[in-house]
């Protein structure tokens, strides 16, 4: 068994009363693609948003590659390796592809306070960002402002862009999220090449993908994990069967 | 003693002027996300239409019967000409716009009533000072802004807390979809509060007249006192800015009372004076840093 | 390449024309006019200074003049002392020379920035707007009440600063000192806004939140915006007090932090050269304006009210509507 990446221990978030994180404590190993999967309302952003560090637990631990994080600064674990995606995609509209995917490089490669260079002919930048595009569809895109971009070609940039930070773990909010058939083939075509690359949590409503994907399953219902296994259990299991597809069926 | 208790009355006095006044500020930024910097010429309007009237009539009171409504016309008709453009837009643009406002109105009451002050007569009864404690004489005119300012407030209150209207408001200043989701023409709604603020931004500044001076640039220097008092009781909140007002209205008046004379007993008169009025008039600036250090949305923050 | 090369001339162009302003308007009898475009310039740095901030980083600070102000005291309180012989706080030299008042201003006004800016950038939206306001106006009823330095009417500054021997008194020569100061200043202007920070101060006027899951610390880097854009207020200040001879409590006044973010505006927010050609618009008006009508004013509110809510992106936008309209 791989060694671990990222350790939560006894999590918990409380909002005016109501659980929203209730003592989760996953095991993120290295190279694997975890999924965390529930009905809506279990607490998956929370959950995500408490590791990227947006929101501050109540109690627990977050521990990444042995190093305390719980109350690390949102921007200060990036550079430690942990990499995310929004649900709805959060680009700089202004930009062109090519410049969000280049920033997202410079942010990770250092220099951000340099006010006497020119960014524009750092040719280190500009290499790496157009070799993260290369191994994409949106380099035909590359000049394109991304205020003009679809909803999916945006998806696949917050993607790019999470790579570009070189992560160790990343966090990914239903990246399948709004996409139609042929552009959620892609991205799950797309994350199955970065299997064994990056450890990836993988937030998803999409169970073909997240089956596909997933070397590990886990199910969060009402903030409460409460089945971890490979994808054969946890279909197999009458318990999520009850929790979660059961209450999906009525929610339809 | 006494004297503490006249300035702790002048305080008051100040303070329910500053809430009168942000009360309708704190409104029309929760509700409608507008920062308004021509909240002070509508104060100026009523304080000069209602002065005017007041002197030509020869009645003070039929004074205040044009104040309100042309103070309220006067909110109508900056809501609907420019306001309403400038829900949709950045802060940026919503500053620079009000401002253009402060030159229009200032310019205008200059064309009609030129840049001298205007004075108003009080009524004997209201102007003679009575005795309100041994050794304390204080004008009734005072007594009765004070009372009226309190009065206000209470209504206002009333308003926002138990009518349907004021459910509205509060619903506005939290979730806008909630309030079109409830099938309310949102515009009616914002124009509505929006005459409401200018109708109590009219009453303070009638009710000023015969206390300070009614002149051009009156509203300005009122006006940045007023955000800091929506600022600090945080915006959107009522309760915030009738606290805040009382509190600074008394702090600003205490320091500017006092401080002056403290300094005076260790420097010399005149630097003293100059230095005691510099420091008091940063009072309340200060004030509001050390607030916003602590709590960035004031003291009573709207909608979490 | 093409693109570069007009840029290029066009600037050499630019700078040919402010170059002749002073010896033109001699000969057409317009005294007056080289002053003009002298305040226009020193604006144009000030504003420039509030659009790094403002348009390029989108903070929206109504206490620009503050820095403004202090780097007008710097000249003139340094003058003061210089004058009268007596070190300021029994330490530091009074000195008139301009290659130290001018650094002075800026370091000053940086320092200004840093404090405030360390306090205002905690907060955001209309907090921000006004905290920036309210450190303003505690500095401008600050130097109100310093009888020393001449409380609400301002200090004159009798004897002009020294330059290399220049005669700066003449105001020909400091228009050309002015000239070659701006120049400078927007050149570096230029280097900051297209550099690695450019970059980033760019990312966080669109999206902050994005910018936090690059890794960047957003706090820091709006707080080293800041600071550049108070040096660059102080400059510019410093160089106003220079001008003038004269420093003054009104250039720290609330109404004069509005009036760089009109000219902000006018020249349209986040371009590079808007701020120039929005103070000369804002000045130009003022000047003639009050020449032609008492109540200009009114007339200016009007017409500032109509660009507010009737054009996109000022005097730049209307410009490169109007050439991409020819092309």
């Amino acid at each position: 068994m791989s060694s671990t990446i990222l350790f939560v221990e006894g999590l918990v978030k409380r909002f005016s009363g109501l659980v929203a994180t209730d003592d989760v404590t996953l095991d993120l190993r290295d190279g694997l693609i975890h999924a965390l999967i529930g009905p809506n309302g279990a607490g998956k952003s929370t959950l995500i948003n408490q590791l990227c560090g947006e929101l501050a637990p109540d109690a627990g631990h977050i521990t990444l590659m042995g190093r305390d994080i719980t109350h690390m600064a949102a921007a200060d674990r990036v550079p430690l390796g942990v990499g995310r995606t929004f649900q709805v995609p959060s680009l700089l509209d202004d930009f062109t592809v090519r410049e969000n995917i280049g920033l997202a490089v410079q942010a990770h490669g250092g220099g951000n306070f340099r006010i006497w260079d020119r960014v524009a002919v750092r040719r280190a930048i500009w290499e790496r960002a157009d070799a993260l595009l290369a191994d994409s569809r949106l380099k035909e895109r590359r000049e394109a402002p991304v205020a003009d971009l679809s909803h999916g070609e945006r998806k696949q940039l917050e993607l790019l862009i999470a790579l570009a930070g070189e992560p160790k773990i990343l966090l990914l909010d239903e990246p399948m999220a709004g996409l139609g058939p042929v552009e959620s083939q892609e991205m799950v075509a797309f994350l199955l090449g970065l299997r064994g690359k990056v450890t990836i949590l993988l937030v998803e409503h999409d169970m073909d993908a997240v089956f596909a994907l997933a070397d590990v399953i886990s199910v969060l219902v009402y903030g409460r994990i409460i089945l971890t296994g490979t994808p054969d259990e946890i279909r197999d299991s009458a318990e999520v069967r009850e929790a979660y597809l059961g209450g999906e069926e009525e929610s339809c | 003693m006494t004297l503490i208790f006249e300035q702790l009355l002048n305080g008051l006095l100040y303070g329910v002027m500053l809430f009168l006044l942000a009360a309708g500020l704190t409104l029309i930024f929760g509700i409608m996300g507008v920062i308004n910097l021509a909240h002070g010429s509508l104060y100026m309007v009523g304080a000069f239409v209602g002065t005017w009237v007041a002197n030509e009539s020869g009645h003070f009171w039929l004074g205040l019967l044009a104040a309100l409504p042309a103070a309220m016309i006067a909110g109508f008709i900056v809501e609907l000409v420019v306001m309403r453009r400038l829900y949709s837009r950045d802060h940026l643009d919503q500053v620079l716009a009000t401002f253009a406002l402060i030159l229009i109105f200032n310019e205008t009451t200059t064309i009609i009533f030129g840049r001298q002050p205007i004075f108003s007569q009080l009524p004997d009864a209201l102007a003679t000072p009575i005795e309100i404690l041994p050794g304390l004489p204080y004008p009734p005119y005072r007594l009765l802004i004070i009372l009226a300012g309190l009065l206000a407030a209470l209504g206002l209150y009333l308003l926002i807390n138990k009518t349907r209207i004021g459910m509205l408001v509060r619903a506005g200043s939290t979730s806008r979809e909630m309030v079109r989701a409830l099938g309310v023409d949102i515009r009616l709604l914002y124009t509505a509060v929006f005459g409401l603020g200018a109708l109590l931004a009219g009453l303070a500044g009638f009710m000023t007249g015969p206390v300070l001076a009614v002149q051009v640039g009156m509203g300005e220097q009122i006006l940045l006192a007023t955000f800091v008092v929506v600022v600090i009781g945080g915006v959107g909140s009522i309760k915030g800015a009738f606290i805040a007002g009382i509190v600074l209205g008394v702090v600003d008046t205490c320091l500017r009372a006092f401080l002056p004379g403290m300094l005076a007993t260790f420097m010399p008169g005149p630097e003293a004076h100059s230095l005691g009025i510099g420091i008091a008039s940063m009072g309340i600036y200060l004030l509001m840093a050390i607030v916003l250090l602590f709590r960035p949305k004031g003291l009573f923050p709207v909608g979490g | 390449m093409s693109r570069t090369v007009s840029i290029a001339l066009g600037l050499a162009l630019v700078i040919l024309v402010l170059a002749l302003v002073p010896p033109i308007s001699q000969a057409l009898g317009e005294r007056s006019f080289p002053s003009l475009v002298a305040r226009i310039m020193i604006y144009a740095i000030a504003v420039a200074s509030l659009n790094l901030i403002l348009g390029y980083g989108g903070m929206v600070s109504f206490g620009h003049a503050a820095f403004f102000g202090i780097g007008n005291y710097v000249v003139g309180i340094l003058y003061y002392h210089h004058a009268e012989g007596v070190p300021l706080w029994g330490i530091i030299p009074g000195t008139d020379q301009l290659l130290i008042t001018l650094p002075a201003a800026v370091i000053v006004a940086g320092i200004a920035a840093l404090a405030i800016g360390a306090m205002a950038l905690r907060t955001g939206g209309v907090q921000f707007i006004m905290i920036t306001l309210a450190f303003a106006q505690m500095l401008y009823f600050f130097f109100v009440s310093l009888q020393q330095y001449g409380g609400d009417d301002g200090m004159i500054i009798r004897k002009s600063n020294q330059l290399f021997g220049l005669n700066l008194r003449d105001k020909m020569v400091m228009y050309y000192v002015i000239l070659v100061i701006m120049v400078l200043f927007f050149a570096a202007l230029w280097r900051v806004v297209n550099s690695s920070f450019g970059a980033v101060l760019a990312g966080i006027r669109q999206n902050e939140r994005r910018m936090t899951a690059l890794g960047i610390s957003t706090y820091r880097y709006k707080l080293y915006g800041f600071v550049l854009a108070g040096m660059g207020a102080g400059l510019a200040g410093g160089l106003m007090a220079v001008f003038l001879r004269f420093a003054s409590p009104d250039t720290l006044h609330w109404t004069e932090s509005g009036e760089l973010m009109i000219m902000v505006l006018m020249g349209g927010v986040g371009t590079f050269f808007g701020p120039v050609l929005g103070a000369a618009a804002y000045l130009f008006l003022q000047t003639y304006l009050s020449a032609w009508t008492e109540h200009w004013q009114l007339v200016f509110g009007l017409i500032l009210l109509v660009v507010v809510l009737g054009t996109r992106g000022g005097l730049s936008g209307l410009l490169s509507r109007l050439t991409r309209g020819r092309s």
